[in-house]
């Protein structure tokens, strides 16, 4: 990739991993001799990702793949186990001092279920208005005219801000969502599977917010989804995720034209399509691995349908396989061809 | 031959304190022996409860207050409470969407797959076991064996998901309906159970209503789709009739909302507003204040009609 400047956020190297250390009933069976350790969960390995300024990168896996641990961390919920994380080339923690607040507000989350991430209990405009006067962005005496603003931003009627959240439809509660995001003036937007939970008709409105949105504050967006024809209408580079690495990534065209990864090619292929009718559908092998016991060598060898001997003992690296495209697959080394 | 199932202007309402809710208002669809059918809308649209009705589930304070349902010739809306114990499971089957509910936690795979077999017929456990063998090797599950003695926790949502098909299937019913059954699952997964229940239909002659809001599977999986908005079927045909030539606003509108390869980056065409409340649905068609081609007769909701052999359509100003 030809960055000239530092790319807006960095991650370089971070793993993650959740432990979930023994009970006192098993402690005490270990003693006994039962072959008991404690578990842990390799949510990420090693995974560096650089967004540029303005740009949309869609991050796509299955369940599990650890996608929305990567969205977390970035979006600062979740500290690393292992690796930096850099804003604006600078590491994050230089940005703890006080004076610094506006920077961290930078980026923001938007969540999956508009359901469960508002507060049942508060009004909307305590719900969009509460942070940016907290962070004194707006003066407690103009905390209404700004959320005016906002709702008028996420296409709302401000007239509704007395509203509770319950009287809000999926379509309207997702807005929400994102004016209270965008309530603290962010550069860089998070959205975690922000229009899985909607209808079609809706989803493609919100779609079309995002996409405005983008256009009028110059907004830069990590937009995870397991769905691939939404990823491909947003984003302007695609990351896969397989069991807590990154497989590949390529701008959307080039990714959608020609996936390199075997497994990129077999998600692909499952993917239903309006425009592939009464088809035979010919699924891969398997199910995705657990987590807490992530097989050597290659996370994917065990259901790729190109697996061989190297696939089982090394875990492939993300080597270009094209400008901008890198792969991470022993297929793609000469001498193993 | 006639129909394996053939639903005639069913209506079931609920009659709820602050008035009557339409969920199904007028439905008529037909499902011939080894095809698959397509029941498409979003939330709310009255898919689920078309499907509960088809089934004799339907719950106070809603009943089916008029229409028939005519399996294998034998009318369903009048059965007993025994006659319909005797029916499902065994002549018509459910798949339903979340398979962690579905299945009994805290009882094996082989006891609830052969309470199946023995509900319905007077065989012997051991030919009852090996029923329920044969049912979990034919949805695709590796060493069915070890795996009746299994508890659903000890199952991933995939292979939960194929043992409830398992179940489903175990009687070799006429009729299945299965209510958005992938929508939990991941994509490679989606994959794996939708070749699956297409061969299955196939080899077995089992009539599949497949409910779902996603086009995109119901293009790739159904022979005919029926599209419902509030509580009616818009429009219904092959489903290659449908989604080429969709002539119902909505059907178009729904296709346009669907990302696709040729959009990308471009704002998507949009169904402005949102899906009525099914308790203040007036006289008028019920897509009107969305509907970008709607005209003043669209004032009095239209009746279904055919308007070519096996298509039908509730609308007065079409696609042309």
């Amino acid at each position: 990739m030809s960055a000239v400047a530092a790319p807006l956020l960095e991650l370089r190297g971070i793993s993650k991993r959740f432990e979930r250390k023994l009970d006192l009933a098993g402690r005490f069976a270990r003693r006994l001799g039962a072959r008991l350790s404690d578990e842990t969960v390799h949510a990420l390995d090693r995974v560096d990702l650089a967004i540029r300024e303005r740009e949309v990168v869609g991050l796509v896996g299955e369940s599990g793949c650890g996608k929305s641990t990567l969205g977390r961390i970035v979006a600062r919920l979740l500290a690393p186990s292992e690796g930096d994380r850099l804003w604006k080339g600078r590491p994050y923690r230089e940005f703890e001092a006080e004076r610094e607040r506006r920077e961290r507000l930078a980026v923001q989350m938007i969540f999956q279920d508009p359901y469960a991430s508002l507060n049942p209990r508060m009004r909307i405009v305590d719900v969009v208005g509460e942070a940016p006067v907290v962070h004194g962005l707006v003066a407690r005496s103009e905390r209404e005219d700004y959320v005016a603003q906002m709702l008028q931003r996420v296409g709302m009627d401000a007239t509704l801000m007395r509203r509770f959240p319950h009287q809000f439809s999926g379509g309207q509660r997702s807005r929400i969502g994102i004016a209270r995001a965008l309530a603290v003036k962010p550069r860089f937007l998070v959205c975690d599977e922000a229009v899985a939970a909607l209808d079609v008709s809706i989803q493609a409105q919100v779609l079309n917010l995002f996409i405005r949105l983008r256009e009028e504050l110059a907004l830069t967006y990590l937009f995870i989804s397991h769905d691939l024809g939404v990823v491909r209408h947003v984003s302007d580079r695609v990351v896969v995720m397989y069991l807590g690495r990154v497989v590949e990534s390529a701008p959307t065209a080039e990714l959608y034209a020609h996936p390199n990864h075997p497994y990129t090619v077999a998600l692909m292929a499952e993917v239903p399509r309006v425009d592939a009718r009464r088809r035979q559908y010919v699924p891969i092998r398997g199910e995705i691995p657990s987590p807490l016991a992530p097989p050597p060598g290659c996370h994917f060898h065990p259901r790729c349908p190109r697996a061989f001997g190297r696939c089982r003992e090394e875990a492939p690296r993300l080597k270009e396989v094209a400008p901008g495209h890198v792969s991470a697959c022993h297929l793609n080394d000469p001498v193993s061809a | 031959m006639s129909a394996l199932l053939e639903v005639t202007g069913l209506r079931t309402h609920f009659f709820t304190k602050v008035g009557v809710v339409k969920a199904v208002d007028d439905v008529s669809l037909r499902v011939e022996r080894g095809r698959i059918l397509g029941l498409v809308g979003e939330s709310g649209s009255g898919k689920s409860m078309t499907g509960y009705s088809i089934l004799g589930l339907v719950d106070e304070p809603g009943r089916i207050v008029e229409g028939s349902i005519l399996l294998n010739g034998t009318e369903l809306t009048r059965l007993d409470a025994a006659a319909w114990r005797r029916l499902r499971g065994n002549r018509i089957a459910m798949i339903f969407q979340d398979p962690m509910m579905t299945l009994n936690p805290v009882l094996r795979i082989d006891t609830q797959m052969t309470e199946a077999v023995l509900a319905h017929h007077a065989v012997s456990k051991h030919t009852a076991l090996e029923r329920a063998r044969a049912a979990l090797a034919r949805v695709g599950i590796p060493s069915p064996d070890e795996r009746l003695r299994a508890y659903p926790h000890q199952f991933s949502g995939g292979m939960r998901q194929r043992v409830a098909i398992a179940i489903a299937l175990i009687n070799n019913p006429d009729l299945i309906i299965a209510d958005e059954p992938t929508t939990a699952l991941d994509v490679t997964i989606q994959g794996q159970i939708l070749s699956e229940v297409q061969k299955l239909c196939r080899e077995t002659g089992a009539g599949l209503i497949w409910i779902s809001h996603d086009l995109a599977v119901i293009s790739g999986l159904a022979d005919e789709v029926c599209v419902m908005y509030a509580g009616r079927i818009v429009e219904s045909g092959s489903v290659v009739e449908i989604l080429e030539h969709p002539m119902h606003p909505y059907t178009r509108g729904l296709l346009d909302s669907v990302p696709s390869r040729n959009t990308p980056g471009r704002p998507l065409s949009q169904i402005p507003g949102m899906t009525p409340s099914l308790l203040k649905l007036g006289a008028a068609c019920a897509f009107r204040e969305r509907c970008p081609r709607a005209i003043e007769p669209c004032g009095v909701a239209p009746a279904a009609r055919e308007i070519a052999a096996h298509r039908t359509l509730r609308c007065v100003n079409p696609i042309a």
